[in-house]
């Protein structure tokens, strides 16, 4: 076994509202082994891009609260840290790439001085030493004319090269963790697979680690070893990539893979949706909070939290489906003849 | 960039052109005359005096001396104080409105600018509170009211200060004061709405990611982009500074510009009117376009118009 990189266990985070107290990430554990990319995915509001941030301490408090849990990078944990101590980290260690790259570069500071800034900030490096591996970067991300990128400001260019220049950022300390907050989804389709082509790539290269936020379920199959499928701000199925899209068992996770859009539907059919909305996290629902859109709900779902179980050594899932006394409910038949050409693509 | 300068300064002969006539059709509008204040002349004196200054001729020939008396930047004698000329009064007092101008500014700004970083960097927290307040007293309290404080308090009672007069540089701190206090409270709102708007976005996300401290991230990244609101109001800020600081010149019996300018103007003396007139005008004009430039500056997405593409 890979030596463990990340562990989150338990984490809660709650936001401060006038409303009330939102509880954005109810118990939360996973766990990230070296090399390897975990996906997490969900709609929006399930807690996906909170559980990255807290990863990086980048939740403002208030009105963030750290209400429990504990998250340990490499055996320490960091919620106690000092936010001088995780300056450290940040950039560093964990390095983060953002979801808009059209926002998220500072549009009065030249590339090559955003990408510096970091080297300079973490490394005992000079400035032509910085300059050099800022250099190095653009060339490791594809981007043509360096020399020429280096002294533009980022309105000079596309969205695409932006969001390079954004991933060159991340990976200008040679951070162990990568949290990528859905990189790919402002970005077109052609542009998307060159972005997802250039994270495995730097994976390989680098064996970092990365934490892949995305709602988008053909992305997930393309990066990830593992996936944790998040709702209401817990992780309702956890597993390998295969046995996420083979072997299902969540009905949360039946409906994300039944809603996918896809080509082989006739024209006439309508994309699937699962019916409602997700809970308000401000008054979390008593037993299973997706029990209200779930058409398998049982009435125990309606009375307690159903716990984790263990499909297979390294797949979970928290549903009373999987309870023995539960009755045995199949697939619904879209999933499963997706489920079936999944394999059959797999297998070719 | 040269392109795009010339153009500018071709607009602001044609701002320039219109203010000159606009203020002379104003001023001859305006009844009484530069001699009417004085005692009862016989009409043959009033009649040698007009002729005098050329007050006689018909209004076309006068509007054509006065342009050129304004290209050549020659308006000619004062008609009130007999013997001096309007280039000697602005020469004589306008350094001394520069001085209490270019020193409000900098108060103004400086402080303005630091308790607007203060504000959003302890959002919703005591020092945001304390300079919050600071910033809206500054906006309600009226000059000649703080002026009246300060000379009453620092200068009457403790005696730190001169009241009055200008006779040095302890002479011109209290009438600065009283000037960048309102603006002050001003530049320190803007700064601090901005601020907290630039704070929210993803970049300034990005530089705390990267494991900037704080104060880096401030004076790296959000602070450029959060001054451009504050620079678009430096406009108007060295119009108010250089023109509004007549009442202050008066209280604290400050031999400035501003006086002239507004005597003047009670005094039906022409020629000081339009003399300081297209002196104001020509200020304020460059100050507006040193603003536009300076834009360019700090956002490197504003291109000027005629600038070269790179």
């Amino acid at each position: 076994m890979k030596p463990k990189l990340l562990q989150v266990k338990d984490l809660h985070v709650h936001f401060k509202t006038y409303a009330g107290i939102v509880q954005a990430v109810r118990g939360v554990s996973f766990e990230l082994y070296e090399g390897e990319t975990l996906a997490i995915v969900g709609e929006s509001g399930s807690g996906k891009s909170v559980t990255s941030n807290a990863l990086m301490k980048l939740i403002p408090q208030p009105p963030g609260i750290y209400a429990g849990g504990e998250i340990l990078f490499n055996g320490r944990d960091i919620i106690p840290l000092s936010d001088k101590e995780m300056a450290k980290i940040r950039g560093n260690d964990i390095a983060m790439i953002f979801q808009d790259p059209m926002t998220s570069l500072n549009p009065t500071m030249k590339i090559g001085k955003q990408i510096t800034e970091v080297i300079l900030q973490h490394k005992a490096a000079s400035r032509s030493d910085a300059k050099e591996r800022a250099m190095e970067l653009l060339n490791l991300v594809g981007i043509p004319f360096p020399e020429k990128r280096y002294k533009q400001y980022p309105h000079e260019l596309s969205g695409g090269m932006r969001q390079r220049i954004v991933i060159a950022i991340a990976l200008a300390a040679n951070p162990k963790l990568l949290i990528a907050d859905e990189p790919t989804t402002a970005l077109d389709v052609t542009i998307q697979a060159q972005i997802l082509e250039l994270m495995k790539d730097i994976q390989k290269r680098s064996n970092t680690s990365i934490i892949f936020i995305t709602h988008d379920l053909g992305v997930v199959a393309n990066v990830a070893d593992r996936v944790a499928v998040m709702y209401a701000g817990q992780i309702v199925e956890y597993g390998t990539v295969n046995e996420i899209f083979y072997n299902p068992k969540h009905p949360y996770t039946w409906g994300l893979l039944g809603s996918m859009p896809d080509l082989s539907n006739s024209s006439d059919e309508l994309l699937r949706t699962i019916p409602g909305s997700p809970p308000n996290l401000i008054h979390p629902p008593v037993g299973d909070a997706f029990a209200p859109r779930n058409e398998f709900a049982m009435a125990i779902d309606y009375e307690a939290e159903p716990p984790m179980f263990q499909v297979s050594p390294t797949h979970f899932a928290k549903t009373w489906l999987l309870h023995p006394d539960a009755p045995k409910i199949d697939v619904p038949q879209v999933v499963q003849q997706r489920i079936d050409r999944y394999v059959k693509e797999g297998e070719a | 960039m040269l392109q795009y300068i010339v153009k500018r300064l071709v607009y602001i002969l044609l701002a320039l052109f219109l203010i000159i006539t606009a203020t002379f059709f104003l001023m001859r509008l305006a009844p009484g005359s530069p001699f009417a204040s004085e005692r009862d002349f016989p009409p043959q004196i009033e009649e040698q005096l007009n002729a005098k200054y050329g007050l006689d001729n018909p209004w076309y020939i006068q509007y054509k001396d006065y342009l050129i008396d304004s290209v050549t930047f020659d308006f000619g004698e004062s008609m009130k104080y007999k013997g001096r000329s309007t280039n000697d009064i602005i020469a004589e007092s306008f350094p001394i409105s520069l001085t209490l101008g270019m020193q409000a500014m900098l108060i103004a700004i400086g402080f303005g600018i630091l308790l607007g970083v203060i504000s959003a960097l302890y959002h919703n927290k005591a020092p945001d509170y304390v300079s919050t307040i600071i910033a809206v007293l500054g906006i309600s309290v009226p000059s000649f009211i703080l002026a009246g404080l300060l000379q009453y308090y620092l200068a009457y009672e403790f005696k730190i200060f001169p009241v009055s007069g200008w006779k040095g540089y302890v002479y011109s701190i209290l009438p600065s004061l009283a000037i960048a206090f309102t603006h002050m409270g001003f530049i320190s709102k803007l700064t601090r709405s901005s601020m907290l708007e630039q704070n929210n976005s993803e970049y300034v996300k990005m530089a705390r990611a990267k494991g900037l401290s704080k104060w880096k991230v401030v004076f790296k990244h959000s602070l450029r982009n959060a001054l451009l609101p504050v620079v678009t109001y430096l406009g108007p800020l060295a119009a108010g500074v250089i023109t509004g600081s007549f009442i202050i010149e008066q209280i604290f019996a400050i031999p400035g510009l501003g006086r002239h300018f507004v005597t003047s103007i009670t005094n039906r003396d022409y020629t000081v009117i339009m003399g300081t007139t297209v002196f104001y005008s020509i200020i304020l004009l460059f100050a507006v376009f040193i603003v536009d430039i300076l834009y360019s500056i700090i956002d490197p997405r504003i291109k000027l118009k005629g600038a070269k593409k790179s």
